[in-house]
């Protein structure tokens, strides 16, 4: 049997059996192998960090463990005994406890109603509230915060939140906790904070499950490192034998998984079509500014939160632009909504075609032609066959796979779907795209299909701005790469400039702007 | 392509190819077992009847007793198919209905009289709904609680303006449009004094509704805002405009209801309409509308209110209390929404 740690044992003894391990794990959803034979265990009394690029199956991992989802195949054992995870349920009574990026807590209860949710001590058939209070004042007494237990959830701040929910795990008597991404939302004191109660269940064994982007805090807290890319398992090993440079080779070291067409030459920088010019969205974009040329791709790199999509939204008059000023063809440009973005020419293709993109339960037809009814409007009246004539134009440019136009959307493969979305901004040919993660979900063929239809777009003098957490897409589709951090464009990449080593960090910050 | 891309590609068309035979093949099986079930079933009951249920007279007067029901519920199909809802168009009945009272009774000229009512009666309906409707588009707050608060505030203002008495109404032409006839020497062939303008009215508003709803920008930007409000705004539409003006669409029509009501009952009053929200919800849902926004039509709308009003018809033709005439309304309408919910449930399966 092969133990993750094996390539470089690190100190064991008999004593540190893992108590969770997890041996052999694949999943996999229609079109993607989330997870393929990875192997992963946590000791007590450790902190165990998991890391990856998006992507990589961290969080199908963390949802196996949690019982969220079933593997396909694979086993967990729990100290040394087999389990089988099938629910959140059982993964609570097997001391296995979750805090996620957001919250689980009922904001309206209070902080120690929401410690005890689900476990409430009863006295007849009514709850013992004298027990709920003393439990979870317990619970919050082993991470040494002062936090009154009556107040409502919702008057807390974030940093106070995730005490109630690490609380809350604790109350579960918890052995293993998963924290992912738990300093997302802290400042640097709360995260502190944060550590310092990491170190206190240490101490009382504990073993710990840490996933951070941050790798700065991997290497303030962890113990032992794991790796994953692509969702298979590259190293496991003592913290001290990464660098951080290592770090980041492991995990962005990968061939490009998809072959990109030869993008058209980089036009001539004269007269930009589009400049930005300290653009901010209070919370989420700082003072961003950035020329874009005709039938240039900018592709936009950076972590998830680093403001990539808001600022995409931003320009395409999505969401609400606070501060700086936009040029379009050398005249202001301040779309008050999407409407006066899509009159001006441009157009956002959200990253989420099923929520934000598409109407599921309308058909081809009429999604492809909405932003752009009008035109087939003639005396108060759709003219449909001119509609369908128009729509299956496209649809046979973009080789969209369906039945009959009328066929609804909520029918068709992600990449069918996504190529209705490009149809929508084709029909009338935009001047900007506003590309968000154009290739998630969707399978190989498709993707190619769409990287081809960027470069052609480019070659006909389209701008395109290009969000991606697939670094190799921003690699191999963009002219310039911008990466961004914590709502700033850190650096500007020239085509060939960057490698992904170099972009990952400036994305992660460990080179400062 | 590889050839296992290929294989699996054609998988998935044929796969959407069955699902579309599937789709045609049920339509067909629903429209043909639909119309067996409707002529055995008006067949029996015309017999039961002794004949009266399907006398020329008969038909007139059931369409003539939707009338009102088949307006309001043009308005509310346009509302529920954005994903909201009106609760107030009972109210407004009353209270659009008192204020055109009001407005003849201060005018004896039959002429003025009649046209300052009807500018009244549906300006004020639409005011209505515009004050709906704002709160939704402006603040997000729940139609359902917007439309709420006016039913009781439009029922209160309709007492408070009447004092609690009805109005009386005596403008003759005003009237006709209630409980008048067009075209007699069509109803002459059939021994009736015409064509009751209440049915022609209805008519002329499903067919108009009808057309907005399916034949233009507007209609087809209500079924996209109802189907997911936030790409429709990305797509550029006039999210805000589009539902402001479904709710003042139907504030307007209950003012055109009203105006059918007032007239034929000659009066104007106070405490008319009442539960009338629910009765067009209730023609809204059996013809097919999803309350959860993006589907639905107008002819089905329609043919829910015939529905509705066919099965009073006939439970007072058959001597049916009135008490158990509630009862059998309601399991009507839990079994015909219950039986669009497993068809749909088939085809998605």
């Amino acid at each position: 049997m092969q133990f993750p740690g094996a390539e470089s044992p690190p100190v064991t003894s008999a004593a540190d059996v893992p108590y969770l391990a997890m041996r052999h794990i694949s999943k996999s959803y229609p079109g993607v192998q989330a997870l393929d034979d990875v192997s992963f265990d946590v000791r007590r009394g450790e902190v165990h960090a998991l890391v990856g690029e998006n992507g990589a199956g961290k969080s199908t991992l963390v949802k196996v463990l949690a019982g969220a989802v079933t593997a396909d195949k694979g086993d967990v054992l729990v100290g040394g005994r087999p389990a089988a995870i099938h629910s959140p349920k059982r993964a609570e009574q097997l001391g296995i406890a979750l805090i996620y990026q957001e919250f689980n807590l009922i904001p309206g209860l209070s902080v120690a109603e929401n410690v005890m949710l689900g476990r409430e001590p009863t006295r007849g058939f009514s709850i013992d509230w004298h027990q709920l209070r003393e439990r979870a004042a317990r619970a919050l007494a082993r991470l040494h915060v002062e936090l009154p237990l009556n107040v409502e959830v919702r008057t807390l701040s974030i940093a106070q939140q995730q005490m109630v929910e690490i609380a809350k795990a604790l109350s579960t008597d918890a052995r293993i906790i998963v924290m992912d991404e738990p300093s997302a939302a802290l400042t640097t004191q709360e995260v502190r904070k944060l550590f310092d109660i990491i170190a206190a269940l240490k101490r009382d064994g504990v073993g710990i499950v840490y996933i951070s982007h941050r790798l700065e805090e991997i290497f303030a807290i962890a113990d032992r490192v794991t790796i994953f890319r692509d969702g298979k398992h590259v190293k496991t090993d003592a913290l001290s034998s990464f660098t951080q440079d290592d770090m980041i080779r492991f995990m962005v070291g990968r061939n490009l998984a998809a072959h990109f067409p030869t993008l058209p030459p980089e036009p001539a920088r004269a007269q930009p079509l589009l400049s930005v010019q300290g653009l901010t969205m209070p919370g989420r974009v700082n003072d961003i500014s950035l020329d874009l040329y005709a039938g240039e791709i900018v592709g936009f790199a950076g972590l998830i939160g680093s403001g990539r999509t808001s600022l995409l939204r931003g320009i395409c008059g999505a969401d609400p632009v606070a501060a700086g000023t936009m040029l379009l063809e050398g005249k202001p440009f301040q779309p008050r909504g999407p409407h006066d973005a899509i009159e001006a020419g441009l157009a956002l293709v959200t990253e989420d075609r099923k929520s934000q993109g598409l109407i599921l339960g309308m058909s081809v037809r009429e999604n492809v032609t909405l932003p752009h009814l009008a035109d087939f409007v003639h005396r108060g009246r759709i003219d449909r066959r001119e509609e369908a004539a128009a729509v299956a134009k496209l649809a046979a440019d973009l080789h969209i796979r369906t039945p009959t136009l009328e066929q609804l959307v909520r029918n068709l493969s992600g990449g069918n779907q996504q190529k209705v979305v490009l149809a929508k901004w084709l029909l009338q040919k935009a001047k900007i795209i506003c590309f968000d993660e154009p290739t998630r979900g969707i399978d190989i063929g498709a993707k190619a299909e769409i990287y081809e239809l960027m470069s052609a777009l480019a070659a006909s003098g389209t701008a395109i701005l290009m969000a991606s957490s697939e670094l190799p897409e921003v690699l191999g589709m963009s002219m310039r790469i911008a990466v961004m951090h914590e709502g700033r464009i850190a650096r500007i990449f020239a085509r060939g400039e960057g490698s992904q080593e170099e972009i990952m960090r400036y994305a992660v910050g460990t080179v400062a702007a | 392509m590889t050839a296992g891309e290929s294989v699996a590609a054609q998988a998935v068309e044929t796969q959407t190819q069955k699902a579309a035979a599937k789709k045609q093949r049920a339509a067909l099986l629903r429209t043909v077992g639909l119309f067996i079930f409707l002529v055995i079933v008006l067949a029996v009951l015309n017999r039961a009847t002794h004949g009266n249920f399907l006398a020329p007279g008969n038909v007139l007067n059931v369409l003539r007793q939707i009338a009102v029901n088949a307006i309001i519920a043009v308005g509310q199909t346009l509302v529920i198919i954005t994903a909201g809802i009106d609760l107030s168009v009972g109210s407004l009945i009353a209270l659009t209905g008192v204020l055109m009272a009001g407005t003849l009774a201060s005018h004896p000229s039959v002429a003025v009289g009649l046209l300052l009512a009807v500018l009244v009666g549906l300006s004020a309906g639409g005011f209505a709904g515009f004050i709906n409707g704002l709160p939704v588009v402006r603040f997000g707050l729940p139609p359902f609680i917007t439309t709420l608060a006016m039913m009781l505030m439009a029922r209160g203002l309709a007492f408070m303006y009447t004092n609690g008495q009805p109005i009386e109404i005596d403008n003759h032409a005003f009237n006709s449009i209630g409980n008048g006839f067009m075209f007699p020497s069509l109803g002459h062939l059939i021994g009736i004094p015409g064509i009751p303008t209440q049915i022609l009215v209805m008519l002329a508003v499903v067919l108009v509704g009808g057309y907005v709803l399916t034949q233009t920008r507007f209609g087809r930007y209500v079924y996209a805002i109802g189907g997911n409000e936030e790409a429709a705004r990305l797509s550029g539409i006039n999210v805000f405009g589009v539902k402001l003006s479904v709710y003042i669409i139907a504030g307007a029509l209950a003012g055109l209801s009203s105006l059918l009501l007032a007239g034929h009952l000659n009066s104007g009053s106070p405490q008319s309409g009442v539960g009338y929200e629910l009765q067009s919800i209730a023609a809204v849902v059996v013809g097919g509308t999803s309350l959860m926004g993006g589907r639905g039509s107008i002819s089905g709308t329609f043919i829910g209110a015939l529905l509705i009003g066919m099965l009073y018809n006939l439970m007072n033709l058959l001597s049916i209390q009135s008490y158990a005439q509630e009862v059998v309304l309601g399991a009507v309408i839990l079994i015909a929404v219950l039986l669009d919910q497993l068809r749909r449930q088939y085809l998605t399966t």
